[in-house]
């Protein structure tokens, strides 16, 4: 385990890089990309069971052979019932108190409600679970996300699957400035491996993702790309980069500098 | 007896959930089960019984973000 390692839940993880397993082109790319990731915590889902097909089983052996922690969520999910019901289930199945809790409110944006999410949280972390809420960056929300027993906020960087960045990056460093010390990690809608970087520079412990790496044309040289990225983005954080300015300062010292004080012809 | 199972309306016979689960050709270790949207353990299934209307969930691990 490296010094700086990424402790979520009393979890130290060396990677702070969180990978999806959805939309891949074929389990074995899905395979090759969660290992050149580097990922060492993979999100998973429940759906309905056919009897006959037991497509569960083969997958499910598929991430077992990994190696790697689960975080089973709860996608899809519009009411503090189903999210709850769903953790349940999950948590018997995959044998795991982590539950990745979403409860979504709105189709197009697939924006968190975060007024249902805030209850489920509760009602879960009462009855023993580990939650990583899928949230905004609201600071409010944060707060009570907080109060409800969660000890890992995961903000959107935008919509689900938009492949968009950080699409508020004012609100994003205000969380991160509010909870120095909570564990934050930015859940959906990074799309470049430079928006990694971009929340990782922030300050951000972790990125989540899915999309971006299973849509690639390349989805083991994106996972990589991605990898190298998180890399490079929590080490600039940790090296404190320099602020911006408005104006030029020379790089080359300008002490000694020829044709000085010399009248120009 | 009429029941829905995954969203699909089924006649079955089974009159517990851990029958229904054999009757349709589940393994039952497999699988998550809810009754009208709550959680039933594996445990709890030989003592859950169904009746005519009621909405079962089998569910098993899959892909996610």
């Amino acid at each position: 385990m490296t010094k700086d390692a990424l402790t979520l839940y009393g979890v130290a993880l060396s990677s702070r890089l969180l990978a999806g397993t959805a939309q891949y082109p074929s389990p074995a790319i899905l395979a090759d990309a969660v290992r050149a990731s580097g990922s060492e915590v993979a999100t998973v889902s429940l759906r309905r069971e056919s009897g006959a097909a037991r497509a569960g089983e083969t997958f499910w052996a598929l991430i077992r052979g990994l190696g790697v922690k689960v975080l089973p969520n709860t996608a899809g999910c519009r009411t503090v019932k189903e999210a709850v019901t769903t953790a349940q289930m999950a948590r018997e199945i995959f044998g795991t108190p982590w539950i990745k809790l979403e409860v979504i409110g709105e189709d197009d944006t697939l924006q968190p409600d975060v007024f249902g999410l805030v209850e489920a949280a509760s009602i879960l972390t009462r009855d023993g679970f580990q939650v990583f809420p899928y949230t905004t960056e609201d600071l409010v929300v944060a707060e009570k996300l907080l109060g409800a027993g969660c000890e890992v906020l995961m903000p959107w960087g935008a919509p689900i699957g938009s492949g968009r960045g950080l699409n508020n990056p004012y609100a994003l460093r205000a969380l991160r400035a509010h909870f120095p010390e909570i564990p934050l990690i930015i859940d959906a809608g990074l799309g470049a491996p430079s928006h990694a970087a971009a929340a990782m520079e922030m300050g951000y412990d972790a990125v989540l993702l899915n999309t971006a790496i299973a849509r690639a044309g390349d989805p083991v040289g994106m996972a990589r790309a991605f990898s190298l990225a998180v890399e490079a983005g929590r080490l600039a954080f940790l090296s404190d980069p320099m602020q911006p300015r408005d104006m030029a300062a020379p790089s080359t010292p300008v002490m000694g500098r020829a044709f000085t004080g010399v009248a120009r012809a | 007896m009429l029941i829905h199972v995954n969203g699909k309306a089924l006649e079955v016979s089974s009159a517990t959930l851990a029958a229904l689960l054999q009757e349709l050709d589940f393994e039952e270790n497999s699988v998550a089960t809810a009754l009208n949207q709550t959680f039933v353990r594996k445990t709890e299934r030989a003592e859950t019984g169904l009746k005519e209307g009621d909405a079962v969930e089998i569910l098993s691990p899959r892909q996610g973000g």
